[in-house]
């Protein structure tokens, strides 16, 4: 509640340049990375909107077919690497591992500067081969066509890849070390928050699933410079092989993208039903497990390749498999609403949008991982629409949520709540206003990736054109409130929300090492009693 | 444990050194995950095409690569004591077996590049001077796993050798390094050797008698 003009916080704890640029706080470096994945962020929100502007007529009449190859491409590449990967672990994890620990810190927080130098340094490669003129292969860069044909920027666009990667490495590796060794006294496995588990799980795909893409890339890019055959069938190679290499990540960075996301809304939904988390256990491990399972399913993107059937058999059953500890997750948030005392603010109608999403997301997921219809849909905007509700309305929904969650927490001021809950519900129309009619396509034979179509499917197309202006006044608008907030906010206390965990005892914003004394934790997190008073998870600080 | 006062987030220098392990314990698990792909892409191609890698792999020298893996074993033998010597205070010692273990480290790449030039002459070396009509192309297949494997592997060393050689130097200086650090690089150090033992089967003998 001290919030004095006199107050040292992280934020006045220096404001030159260099104090934000040489900074080892854990806070201020979630505060360059928010910067900087905001920005990827509307960059690859100016390729979607490109797309969704050529698709509004059958015929190609904005962009040349190649420039929209180029254009999905770069969507896809920016999206998923530069924004989708790092943005709530690097940023919300960044910020609030420590504190929802305890902690002054990461474990290495010259590591985690590291970590941001070399997504900025990747970010701006890939960034830079993207504005020469781009690539062509899409964003899975499929062999042999981007080692023998494409005539894009493949390596450079690689090596930016290549090098944001050890970004997500490093971070993993800070918050597996900083959740195993830096946790308060008292604060037990079974007391952390859910988010911290999630991140923790998150954390583990980061560094066991980025090498073998890393390693993958390498060898494509030996391939294209040395023209030697590794993957291409015409040169000795077995493209099958580059697919299985390049899903066993990319599948796992599906998990990386929703498993946070699972986190914030786990915070958030105790917190706005004032009601302890339904089966926090089932949660927790339901966390670890989907990051599990999540290594074994790559095979469902390949179910179209020529793959052993009996391959395929096993991967579509362990698709199915992986769906039960995320259905759990739904039920679990649904069973702590039950009976309890809703508070409507914009964290919590993020969080509703995320359930509602998701579950689309996820059972159109199962529809994909049943053999038989998976031929029907392979490569049609079924799969696109499926993928953008889990990425999109899953992920980007829960990164919005915590945003907002924390935001008073993050910066010591108040949003207006009711522009964000304007927000909050115009991305949910917007969002489904964009890819409903997507799954329509996909149902009806669309292909994705096609810049020219049979103009029956027009209506389709507009009605999804439509959406996406909506849902892009939907993600500007937080821009807008967010710059008032910040300049003309009011001061936010200490817990704005009558939340519980550790991160709300401490001032807002926090001062440079998050608590002037080491909290000494006696429960687990989500303790409301029956009136719905907040049981902190410490005493004080 | 350090003898230094723990960094500002740790409460004790116990606490700090179980992360540093931690943390270098994670780092190993993502070059475990970072070679096993490479491997893993190996052994398909070696169970597509085996009698071609048999072959082919007939044409690797496997004295050099035998003398080789004695070398590094034997290096690994010193960064061990190396990390003995630095926790019981004995300060020369250790410094003598990290200069040894350096050492060898660098007579490992002199060989391999002895290795090299050997294959070069045969004409064995993909995009620079492969002779496909008279190997044929699977076994530019293999030799070029062959250097993308053994070349990781050296690059690997060669940072290991920068690390192990400025810890011998700096274990006789005024400040020396702290036992944890040792540790750690031999910890990177024995990590660069198993690389070498799956890569010396894979390479070298499997199959070379049928």
């Amino acid at each position: 509640m001290m919030h004095g003009s006199g107050t040292e916080t992280y934020l006045n704890a220096g404001t030159s340049l260099r104090s934000w640029l040489l900074t080892t706080d854990h806070k201020r470096i979630a505060l360059l990375y928010f910067a900087s994945i905001t920005f990827f962020f509307f960059v690859g929100g100016i390729a979607a909107t490109m797309i969704r502007l050529e698709l509004v007529t059958p015929a190609g009449d904005l962009v040349s077919a190649d420039g929209y190859n180029r254009l999905f491409t770069m969507h896809g590449i920016i999206m998923v690497w530069f924004f989708l990967i790092p943005s709530i672990p690097a940023t919300l994890g960044n910020f609030m591992v420590p504190m929802m620990i305890g902690a002054r810190d990461l474990a290495f927080p010259r590591l985690n500067l590291l970590s941001w130098y070399l997504y900025i340094i990747g970010g701006l490669i890939t960034l830079t081969a993207l504005l020469l003129g781009g690539v062509d292969t899409g964003w899975t860069f499929y062999e042999p066509f981007s080692t023998a044909y494409s005539n894009g920027y493949v390596v450079l666009t690689i090596l930016g890849i290549f090098i944001s990667g050890f970004s997500s490495v490093l971070t993993g590796l800070n918050f597996i070390v900083t959740i195993h060794k830096l946790r308060a006294p008292g604060l037990t496995w079974y007391r952390l928050p859910v988010f911290i588990w999630s991140t923790y799980s998150t954390s583990l795909i980061l560094v066991l699933a980025t090498p073998v893409l890393a390693m993958t890339l390498l060898m494509l890019t030996a391939e294209r410079v040395l023209h030697v055959g590794i993957f291409d069938p015409a040169l000795g190679g077995d493209p099958l092989l580059f697919q299985h290499m390049f899903w066993f990540y990319s599948h796992p960075a599906v998990y990386i993208m929703i498993l946070p996301s699972m986190g914030v809304v786990s915070e958030i939904v105790p917190c706005f039903a004032r009601k302890s988390l339904f089966g926090y256990k089932f949660v927790v491990w339901c966390s670890i497990a989907i990051g599990a399972i999540g290594f074994l399913v790559w095979g469902h993107h390949m179910f179209v390749s020529g793959q052993s059937l009996y391959a395929s058999i096993v991967f579509s059953f362990l698709t199915y498999a992986v769906a039960v500890p995320s259905a759990i997750k739904v039920f679990n948030w649904v069973a702590t609403m039950h009976k309890g005392w809703i508070h409507f603010d914009a964290p919590m109608l993020y969080a509703f949008g995320f359930i509602g999403l998701f579950t689309m997301g996820g059972i159109t997921g199962l529809f994909l991982a049943a053999l038989a219809v998976d031929v029907h849909v392979t490569d049609t905007y079924f799969v696109v629409a499926h993928f953008h509700y889990i990425m999109v309305g899953g992920a980007v929904m829960g990164y919005f949520g915590g945003l907002h969650y924390w935001w008073p927490k993050i910066t010591g001021r108040l949003y207006p709540e009711y522009w964000a809950r304007f927000a909050a519900i115009l991305t949910f129309f917007g969002f489904n206003l964009t890819f409903f009619p997507q799954y329509v396509l996909g149902v009806l034979g669309m292909p994705r990736r096609y810049q020219v179509y049979p103009p029956e499917f027009q209506i389709w197309h507009v009605l999804s054109s439509a959406g996406a202006s909506i849902l892009a006044v939907g993600y500007a608008l937080p821009l807008f409130y967010f710059a008032w907030s910040i300049l003309k906010g009011p001061r936010a206390p200490a817990n704005q929300w009558n939340a519980t965990g550790l991160e709300w005892l401490t001032r807002s914003p926090p001062p440079p090492h998050n608590f002037s004394t080491t909290p000494e934790v006696v429960r687990g997190p989500y303790c409301y009693d029956l009136d719905g008073n907040p049981q902190p998870q410490a005493a004080h600080v | 444990m350090s003898e230094q006062p723990p960094a500002f987030q740790f409460a004790t220098a116990a606490q700090q050194d179980e992360a540093s392990t931690l943390g270098m314990w994670t780092f190993l698990a993502t070059e475990v995950l970072f070679f096993g792909a490479l491997l893993a892409g190996y052994s398909a191609y070696r169970i597509t095409h085996p009698a071609e890698f048999a072959e082919a792999a007939r044409h690797t020298k496997i004295v050099l690569g035998t003398a080789n893996t004695a070398v590094l074993l034997t290096s690994s033998a010193f960064i061990a004591t190396a990390v003995e010597m630095t926790n019981a205070g004995r300060r020369r010692a250790a410094a003598l077996c990290l200069a040894l273990t350096a050492a060898l480290g660098i007579a490992f790449i002199a060989i391999k590049g002895w290795e090299y030039s050997l294959e070069y002459g045969e004409h064995l070396v993909p995009a620079l001077n492969f002779d496909a009509d008279r190997y044929g192309g699977i076994a530019q297949l293999f030799f070029l796993f062959y250097f993308f494997a053994t070349g990781l592997h050296a690059l690997h060393l060669a940072i290991g050798i920068a690390l192990v050689g400025g810890l011998a130097g700096k274990s006789v200086s005024d400040r020396p390094p702290e036992t944890i650090t040792v540790r750690m690089i031999g910890l990177y150090w024995h990590f660069v050797d198993v690389v070498w033992i799956f890569l010396f089967p894979l390479i070298y003998l499997v199959g070379r008698n049928q």
